[in-house]
């Protein structure tokens, strides 16, 4: 009973933190000065008339056929307007300085992007958890030895090297000079297509090369330890092979930590990499923000940011609460 | 057991003189903690092999800015992709600033007729080679049955000439400088009616011979022989009025022709009084700089090859890295310091007040940086971008360290020894700073070495992205540099090849020397490697 009370007291900790964050930034936000650039074709007084009609400004006043000033409404209220919006209406605010986004809802650009940066990560997770995994293991029991070292090796160079660099290698090398992959992903949202997958291979090998490494190195280390524990020891005595003990004693004890790590990745790379993102130009959400950010979109921003903040949360949460589940030794918040 | 018994008295002796044992002195010499630590790190091989990296890097960081002639704000557009080039390797195929191209027939002749020129100007000046060595290849292409030529294309050379517009002084000058060291910078002029019809190659100053516009596209037209035709602009001796003087390459006779002894031009008369000249590039870049502006650069040299506008890779990676460092240095010291205050407090008082602040730093934890860096950046557009960075750098990094020293004054604060202190009328702020956060500088300094690597990854990204640009005056990123030259990745490599290479090695080289410094200061793990 009070596992379900310490997720319930989890959950509620991380929504108030939840809640602190992004009224911060919806405070500093609506602080900014609101800015209406004419783009071409677009009336500035449609702009003005949009932004008061969504409650931000306020007393608009003319001069002959334009407008050329504006009171702003206060932040308060501004925010009781906007949380209405959001929990009445699931409306999250439109677009203003971006040309494709222009007088759109923000929430339907946000979930069009979402199916690239997902799938890249799924994808990421299914080729790097199996590898890491697998290495991890492989370097485990082979420990002091040459295949060892270079597992080691080749984690450790994986896990220091930025991204930035492999991702230019596989950029250059794999795409351009063997041309296995296309440089770019393909346009178009047919996403489950072959030529797609083909074209999203090189972002999602960036991406599950520094995953790769750390699942290996977590679970080598993990199951090192298991494996020289007394337990083991007992499983030999009792007449079980090496192979026996090692898959029905060593291997599920080490995973009690390795698969909430797994959890919790696989939630953290929802938001995916910026840095991929831009490299491998993939329409995702990490793409869609920075633009937002460069073009001052303000209700991008702030959902875009909920929506990162919230990822990272649960990805820390999750891993704290599935331990209590996955192992029963574990006796979360107990006093 | 009998025996025993029967000890004589007298077969009981003293061992010594004096019977009483006393403590002996040990005779090891004492080992300090630092000591220790330092043979600790000393046997990690790979953390000694990082920590001389890691000098090598910080040197190069510091040094080269001072030896390079180069500024991070100079560039120069003619010699954009420059491609790496070391005296050292001139002679190899390696490293020599050339790139194999394989070109059809047009282009060869281009780039030979300007080693033609340019060489025979003067008499053993070689080395406006645009083609290496003069070696070329003559190949059937497979697939298209069209003839290619390979050859190595010098990347400083093939830019040729240019037409220039100068003033009348400057014009002086380069006659001044031609008389005075004998090299030939300005070349004869083609009349304007002469010069290439296709628009693309209009102002092409390398099509000093004759050429004719088919579809659009400029075709050069041989002589019999096979040989270019040149179309310098000549006249007669009389009406020549270029206000040329100095070296000439058609001899200072001049040439006879029909009876009439003719020159060619050397400059045109273009409005506002200035002139158009044609310049060989590469020496009127030396002239340039090594006789006018005298700022140390004696030829155009860039060992690490030129980005896309121009500037030389050596001298911005050198800045980007010295840049990254003090930056890191500095935002570790001040989040230091800062989490050593806010530790020590919600350690030492702890209740309440540890809770608070513990809160406080969960909330700060969970944001996102760029969160935290767009906010900063939108509501201070004003000032420098560097500092926007730093405050967002400090803005949450410090809660790492303030964890770590809360840490250690939990375990430190109920000890004997700070009773005793207490006891003896210290004031909390004594016992604080002299008692207990000694005992946590060791893991503090640790972490500091390990948050390194990581705030310099997190400022490359941040300037790749293009969320901070730090590319002002003379300062530059990383990250800037690979953003930069991502987009010639496939065409001009060694652009991002450099500072990759650079940022993987210092990565890597942080990584080992922090995991190294963590298992020396860690006296749990004495002696156990054996």
């Amino acid at each position: 009973m009070y596992m379900f009370k310490y997720v319930l007291k989890r959950l509620a900790l991380m929504l108030m933190c939840f809640a602190i964050i992004m009224l911060m930034c919806f405070v500093l936000i609506k602080m900014l000065p609101i800015i209406v650039t004419g783009t071409f074709g677009v009336d500035t007084n449609i702009q003005y008339l949009k932004l008061e009609a969504r409650g931000y400004i306020t007393n608009l006043r003319w001069e002959g056929t334009r407008i050329v000033g504006f009171d702003k409404v206060p932040i308060l209220k501004q925010l009781w307007l906007y949380l209405q919006r959001i929990f009445r209406d699931g409306d999250f605010g439109i677009g203003t300085s971006m040309p494709q986004y222009e007088g759109k809802p923000v929430w339907d650009a946000f979930v069009s992007r979402l199916p690239p940066t997902i799938l890249i990560n799924i994808y990421s997770s299914l080729i790097g958890v199996p590898i890491g995994l697998g290495l991890g293991i492989l370097a485990a029991l082979k420990k002091n030895t040459w295949i060892d070292h270079v597992i080691s090796t080749g984690v450790i160079v994986l896990i220091s090297v930025p991204s930035i660099v492999y991702a230019l290698l596989i950029l250059y090398v794999l795409c351009f000079k063997l041309q296995l992959f296309p440089l770019r992903m393909d346009a178009g949202t047919d996403y489950l297509s072959w030529s797609m997958f083909k074209s999203m291979m090189p972002a999602t090998l960036s991406l599950c090369l520094g995953s790769i490494a750390g699942y290996a190195r977590f679970t080598r280390a993990e199951l090192t330890e298991v494996l020289t524990s007394e337990f083991m020891l007992l499983a030999r005595t009792k007449g079980l092979t090496r192979g026996q003990a090692t898959v029905r004693h060593a291997m599920r004890n080490s995973m009690v930590p390795i698969f909430p790590s797994i959890l919790s990745e696989f939630i953290a790379v929802l938001s995916g990499s910026l840095i991929i993102e831009q490299m491998f130009s993939i329409p995702g959400v990490g793409r869609l923000y920075l633009d937002a950010i460069n073009a001052k979109d303000y209700d991008f921003f702030m959902l875009l940011s909920g929506f990162y903040c919230l990822v990272g949360l649960a990805a820390g949460i999750v891993v704290d609460i599935s331990y209590g589940f996955i192992d029963p030794r574990i006796r979360m918040g107990a006093r | 057991m009998a025996e025993i018994k029967n000890i004589p008295q007298e077969k009981f002796k003293f061992v010594g003189d004096k019977n009483l044992s006393h403590d002996v002195k040990l005779e090891t010499k004492p080992r300090s903690y630092l000591h220790d630590a330092f043979s600790r790190f000393c046997k990690n091989k790979g953390s000694v092999v990082a920590a001389c990296v890691i000098v090598v890097l910080v040197l190069f960081a510091i040094i080269t800015p001072w030896c390079t002639p180069y500024q991070v704000s100079y560039n120069d557009p003619n010699f954009a992709f420059a491609l790496p080039k070391s005296h050292l390797f001139e002679n190899t195929n390696f490293w020599d600033g050339c790139a194999v191209k394989r070109v059809g027939f047009h282009d060869f002749i281009i780039n030979y007729a300007i080693s033609t020129e340019l060489n025979d100007a003067k008499e053993g000046n070689g080395g406006h080679n645009v083609i290496k060595n003069e070696e070329y290849e003559v190949v059937t292409d497979d697939a298209s049955g069209s003839t290619l030529y390979v050859y190595r294309e010098d990347s400083y050379h093939k830019l040729g000439t240019i037409y220039k517009q100068v003033n009348v002084e400057e014009y002086e000058m380069i006659q001044k400088y031609q008389d005075e060291t004998g090299n030939q910078v300005i070349y004869p002029t083609v009349r304007p009616s002469d010069r290439p019809k296709a628009s693309q190659d209009n102002n092409n100053a390398n099509y000093y011979f004759k050429t004719q516009m088919v579809n659009n596209k400029t075709e050069i037209v041989l002589d019999d022989n096979g040989n270019v035709i040149p179309v310098y602009w000549q006249q007669p001796a009389a009406d020549i009025n270029d206000g040329y003087h100095s070296l000439r390459i058609e001899g200072q006779q001049g040439i006879q022709r029909d009876g009439t002894t003719y020159y060619n031009v050397y400059a045109r008369n273009v409005a506002g009084g200035d002139v158009e000249l044609r310049i060989n590039y590469y020496e009127y870049y030396i002239f340039r700089h090594a006789y006018v502006l005298k700022d140390g650069i004696t030829e155009p040299y860039f060992v690490f090859g030129a980005t896309d506008s121009g500037r030389d890779i050596l001298t911005c990676l050198a800045s980007g890295a010295r840049f990254s460092f003090i930056f890191a240095i500095a935002i570790a010291v001040v989040n230091m310091f800062i989490g050593a205050i806010w530790g020590a407090i919600a350690g030492y008082y702890g209740g309440a007040i540890d809770l608070t602040m513990e809160r406080i730093t969960d909330v700060l934890s969970a944001i996102p940086m760029m969160i935290v860096i767009t906010l900063l950046k939108y509501h201070m557009e004003e000032t420098s971008q560097i500092l926007i960075l730093f405050l967002a750098f400090i803005a949450t990094g410090w809660i790492g360290m303030a964890s770590t020293v809360r840490m250690q004054f939990y375990r430190f604060k109920n000890q004997e020894y700070v009773l005793a202190a207490r006891t003896l009328g210290a004031t909390d702020w004594r016992v604080m700073w002299k008692h207990i956060f000694p005992n946590s500088l060791g893991t503090l300094v640790t972490s500091c070495a390990l948050v390194i690597p990581s705030m310099i990854f997190s400022e490359t990204s941040l300037t790749y992205l293009g969320i901070i640009s730090l590319t002002s005056g003379n300062i530059t990123s990383v990250g800037t540099l690979i953003a930069a030259g991502q987009p010639f990745l496939t065409s001009f490599p060694h652009i991002v090849a450099f500072p990759s290479v650079f940022l993987a090695l210092l990565m890597l080289s942080f990584n080992l020397f922090g995991n190294g410094l963590r298992d020396a200061f860690n006296p749990t793990l004495r002696g156990s490697e054996g």
